[in-house]
């Protein structure tokens, strides 16, 4: 049996409380607040105590998903990521850079959030991206 | 931001969490802070024990009234009248900072005519509030050595979010509350890294670091970064999106962990656009009802199961450490996106989010001085423009980024949509403690979901008895944009004719409701107004999420 705690950050509110992730045999199985975190000093809240829970749901998605026939189904990551990008291209040519809009996230890191402006700006060739900021 | 970057030159927390409870006077407005920010909440309480006043500007009695010194129940979407009206007495007072106002400001005889206008009896009249609580109010705020604002949605999500958040701007400056410790105005933000979303350029308008892209010096810098031509015409918004989809302009969407078949106002209209796409593309770690509507669905990574950084709401980015694998064969978004940008024919090979930050650093000089080593300990506060430099604990001191803090005239307008005759009441919406946006993460989790694990609507009594409804019986509540069905809770949180109800239900979408009409520089959409009627309900109809 083998057990550590990670130093995370919740990923709730903008707070950014710092927590440790307990983990067993390399599963995620609890929470507990840094007491080091010169935010949250040593506490969280309902939700921060929690987080551990939705990480490891069973509803958590596993496999990329193609829809065929009015329904999505499990398809390996090549068949996916093929499609997106092949479609996305046809997108572009027949109707324009400006035609392809992205969401980027509030919930994920500045690098994703970075190569995705990247991506939109350098490989789509659109300033179209947004987030969930004014939500 | 839009507004605090119109005054001061840029947009952002100006001051940290820990100064919060070292303020002699704390005014809240328009945030629900223990429920929404419980960590921020206890930095309140504790400058409350300390001898600070805590004033509470909020349509609803929140729960942290409970430790305030005064609570101002204004009418909902009168933010701008009342703090015309609160500068309107700290000028008849003389309880400004001129010497403040003489040296870091300009323009300030434009903000005094208007300001004259708002007697506090006039200003009573709009807001509801009596004219001895505006003078208690201004009085506490400006007598204070060190006062802070905290706010949030409740000041931002209106047609008039820009003007309501200058106003709380000027009142700072008026006072001289900007550029030193335990004061400042601190938009407290609602996720976790929407602030690193932003610094990142996950805007329509900016490269990372609110480089601007119409500048044609940073659009050369990037050009020459990213070996690409880049565009120099501003993008659209999330709120422009949809309309643009429906009609015609926008063809196909990429989503990332986003879910704005529950999060946008008027979501009916979003799920239709959503519909009308010729593909769509969703990564998330859930099948939300947006990835529901998908073409291609890609399995992300939760943030415990990749590395990376997160910026919160006091600037302080922070490193993300790897605990545990995703499950099966879902991926890091890093990874999804630079798969997909290579297939598409713009190759990336980052060996690590480590050296994906080393090139936000080089191209974005807020972030000059962040890596991955100095991230160890607490953390960095951007600005923090080099390795030598210990990052940046409040901002403004000395000179603001635009120079001197610019005051402009503000009048009050009322909501875009007021209660009439069809529909009397007024909602406004909100959180839960134990819920969390659309639900997406806490209702898959047990303990959480058990707390609360269903919608209701917030109602007076008396208005309930009027429509001869009682606690826990089902309403049929109606806008112009649609209606949904939901429980009762009576309370006297809010006054008469008000209503609340939260935003976190799939089962009774409030944002079916909502009036995305938005403000038109933020391009926020008016979340917490709008009119709707109620109607009582027969326990076995309750169909769900119709259009009117």
């Amino acid at each position: 049996m083998e057990f550590k705690t990670v130093l995370s950050f919740c990923p709730y509110c903008g707070c950014g409380c710092g927590l440790l992730l307990e983990v067993l045999d390399g599963k995620i199985v609890g929470t507990l607040p840094s007491k080091t975190s010169p935010v949250n000093q040593g506490k969280l809240c309902i939700k921060g105590w929690t987080v551990h829970e939705f990480i490891t749901s069973p509803n958590r998605l596993t496999q990329p998903m193609v829809r065929q026939d009015d329904a999505l189904h499990d398809s390996s990551w090549d068949e996916a990521l093929h499609l997106a990008a092949t479609r996305l291209k046809e997108i572009k040519e027949k109707h324009g850079p400006d035609s392809i809009g992205v969401l980027t996230s509030a919930k994920c890191t500045n690098e994703e959030n970075y190569l995705l402006q990247k991506f939109t700006r350098a490989a789509l060739g659109t300033n179209n991206i947004d987030h969930c900021a004014r939500l | 931001m839009a507004g605090l970057a119109a005054v001061f030159g840029s947009g952002a927390m100006t001051n940290s969490i820990e100064e919060i409870e070292n303020a002699d006077c704390i005014l809240i407005i328009g945030s629900n802070t223990s429920v929404a920010h419980p960590l921020i909440a206890t930095r309140v309480f504790r400058a409350k024990a300390k001898g600070a006043k805590v004033i509470v500007a909020d349509p609803r009695r929140i729960p942290i009234i409970l430790q305030s010194d005064l609570h101002l129940q204004q009418n909902l979407g009168t933010d701008v009248a009342l703090i015309n009206g609160l500068m309107h007495i700290i000028l008849k007072k003389g309880w400004q900072d001129q010497t403040f106002i003489d040296e870091r400001t300009e323009n300030f005889e434009e903000l005094k005519k208007v300001v004259e206008h708002y007697s506090p009896e006039k200003v009573s009249e709009i807001t509801g509030i009596s004219v001895e609580d505006l003078e208690k109010a201004a009085e506490y705020y400006a007598k204070a050595e060190r006062a802070t604002i905290l706010y949030t949605m409740g000041i931002t999500q209106h047609t008039t979010g820009v003007d309501n958040v200058k106003s709380l701007a000027h009142l700072a400056m008026l006072t001289g509350n900007l550029g030193k410790e335990s004061t400042g105005i601190n938009p407290l933000r609602g996720q976790n890294n929407v602030q690193g979303a932003c610094d990142m350029g996950g805007l329509p308008n900016v490269y990372t670091g609110y480089q601007a892209v119409v500048d044609q010096a940073v659009k050369q810098k990037f050009e020459e970064a990213w070996g690409a031509t880049l565009s120099d015409k501003i993008g659209l918004t999330a709120t422009e999106m949809f309309p643009a989809v429906l009609n015609g302009k926008m063809k196909a969407l990429v989503i990332l962990g986003e879910n704005p078949v529950v999060s946008d106002a008027d979501c009916l209209h979003v799920e239709k656009a959503l519909k009308a796409l010729d593909f769509l593309l969703v990564i998330d770690i859930f099948k939300t009802p947006t990835a529901e509507m998908a073409h291609v669905v890609l399995p992300g990574a939760a943030f415990a199961e990749k590395e990376g950084t997160f910026s919160n709401t006091e600037r302080r980015v922070q490193l993300l450490r790897k605990a545990a694998e995703p499950p099966g064969e879902a991926k890091p978004d890093w990874q999804i996106i630079q798969e997909l940008s290579s297939r598409f024919g713009y190759p990336m090979d980052y060996a690590s989010p480590r050296a994906i930050m080393e090139e936000i650093a080089k191209l974005t000089p807020s972030y000059g001085g962040i890596t991955y080593d100095r991230l160890q300990g607490d953390g960095l506060q951007w600005p923090c423009p080099n390795t030598e430099h210990p990052g940046t604990k409040f901002l403004h001191q000395g000179r603001f980024t635009r120079g001197k803090g610019l005051f402009s005239a503000i009048e009050y307008k009322p909501a875009a949509e007021m209660a009439d005759e069809e529909y009397p009441f007024q909602l406004t919406t909100g959180r839960v403690h134990v819920h969390y946006h659309t639900g997406t993460m806490t209702r898959n989790s047990p303990s959480l979901e058990r707390e609360i694990s269903e919608c209701f609507l917030e109602m007076h009594p008396e208005d309930a008895s009027e429509l001869k409804v009682g606690e826990g019986d089902w309403v049929m509540i109606a806008s112009r944009r649609g209606s949904v069905s939901s429980r009762v809770k009576l309370t006297d949180v809010a006054g008469r004719k008000t209503v609340f109800m939260p935003f976190h239900f799939l089962e009774s979408r409030a944002n079916i409701l909502t009036n995305p009409t938005f403000d038109p520089v933020a391009k926020i959409p008016e979340f917490k107004v709008c009119a709707v009627k109620i109607e009582k309900m027969d326990r076995s109809d309750k169909s769900i999420s119709s259009p009117p």
